[in-house]
Parts: structure tokens; sequence; C-alpha cells
């Protein structure tokens, strides 16, 4: 999320919109916005549903053995249909912005 | 009793817990350092140098029992901490669901409507179509997290 918020002129310039999502309340992620200096769009999934629509339910491995969200990164075009998604295999190894930016080279505004 | 301290066994343990610290809370900000702990391993490496010239010196002729005992606990935290970090980034880090049936490239991203920072409903068409700088955005990139609990 650091990388993203580093490099949001570039997303922004490519017509890209980043969203941060997890199952945090909006208070908690409001803290960790400012605390972190995030500008990006942030929302909370506190009950699952978007987690649980995009089946990346990861049962247990939150707090008071709470269900989070397994990380993942999707990138959407304009109509809402999946252009570009990696799910990592190790959460320490995410996305980096470069490969991001390579995939929305693809979409083209409609 | 200052010459008699065994200094080398303590770096050890130092440079391993330096290790893990300074990967979870600085090498982490960079990928290529990020994507596999070489920085961690390079202080286990000179970490396991230490160790065994510590353990040479504690278990040197003519060396006292406490010493080995002593020797040997900082040791056995040194090993604990190293395991346990790579247990941690390496094993652990990969128990994830499989996600099977989460959406593929070509299909529709399931829509949803979920609260921002202030509370105020946010749905995923409103993201897809509201304009970035003036332009019709091109694209929307969900990040899921796990949150910092």
């Amino acid at each position: 999320m650091r990388s993203i918020e580093k490099n949001l002129g570039t997303f922004e310039a490519a017509g890209i919109r980043p969203v941060a999502i997890s199952v945090d309340s909006p208070e908690e992620t409001r803290h960790l916005c400012q605390k972190a200096g995030y500008t990006f769009t942030f929302l909370s999934d506190q009950n699952d549903e978007a987690i649980r629509r995009y089946d990346l339910v990861h049962e247990g491995a939150g707090e008071n053995g709470k269900a989070i969200a397994r990380p993942a990164e999707f990138l959407l075009d304009s109509s809402g249909v999946v252009r570009w998604l990696n799910l990592t295999e190790n959460y320490w190894v995410r996305a980096r912005p470069e490969q991001i930016l390579d995939a929305a080279k693809t979409l083209e505004t409609k | 009793m200052i010459k008699k301290f065994n200094w080398q066994i303590w770096f050890g343990f130092l440079l391993a817990f330096a290790g893990a610290v300074t990967y979870s809370f600085v090498f982490v900000d960079y990928p290529a350092l990020r994507d596999f702990p070489w920085t961690a391993l390079g202080f286990f490496a000179l970490a396991l140098g230490f160790l065994f010239a510590g353990f040479g010196r504690a278990f040197a002729v003519g060396s006292r029992l406490r010493s080995k005992i002593a020797a040997s606990i900082v040791g056995l935290l040194t090993l604990a901490v190293m395991g346990l970090f790579l247990f941690a980034v390496l094993i652990a880090a990969r128990w994830l669901p499989e996600s099977k049936n989460a959406p593929h490239v070509g299909q529709a991203a399931p829509e949803f409507t979920l609260p921002d920072i202030n509370g105020k409903p946010v749905s995923l068409s409103e993201l897809r179509s509201t304009p970035i700088g003036g332009n019709a955005p091109k694209g929307v990139l969900l990040i899921f997290y796990r949150g910092y609990w």
C-alpha cells in the first residue's frame, strides 16, 4: 500500500483508481490512513461481504479467530471486467506498482 | 571478569534479532528485498559465525561450567529467533486459502457497496465511473489487505 501511495500520481495519470479493502472498521481504517499518510480510497468490509463474494476469505486468520481477507489485487476495466489479478502465494510478497501499471496499459476508456 | 565476557555469543544473538526486525520493519518496504528475505539471511549467516566463535570460547578447555550453560542458552535463543522468523516468512505466510472461485480475468467483478473511512457508502460502480482529475477512469485497482487489527 505504501508503494501504491508513492506511485499514486502515476496511477491517476494512467486513469487507474486504487481502492484498498479490509475487514477493519471505518474508524480503524481512518487511523491507519492518518498514521501512514494514505490518501486514496479505503473501504471497510466488516462483515466480509465483498471479501466473501471475491472468495478471498481466510477463515480464522484474524484477531480472535475472525475471518480476514487473504491479500489479493484485481485490476478492473471501466466496465467492471477483471483484466489482471494477483493472488499471492506468500503474504509478504505483494504485487509491485510496475507490474500493475504494465497491466493497466492494455485498458481503454469506453 | 570483563575479559571473560563472551561477547561473540551475545553479538550473534543481537545479529539474529536485528536480521528479523530489520526485515519486518525496514526491508519489507523494498520489493526486491521483501520477496525473499536476503537481508535477514545475511544477518543470520553472520550470527551463526559469531555463535560458533562464542561456542568455541565457552567450551574451550578449562572454561567454567557456568559459561558453558550461559552460552548454550544464548545459542538456543539465537537459533529459536532465526527458526521462528524463517518459519513465519517462508512457511506460515503461505498458509492461504485457495480462492478457487475468485473472479478470473475476463469475468465481471462482483458488485459491492462498502463504507469509506468517513462511513459514507461507496459502490464499485461509482468507483468505476467517478472521474479522476476530470477524466473518466480507465480502471479500478482493488487491493484486498489483511488489516492492521
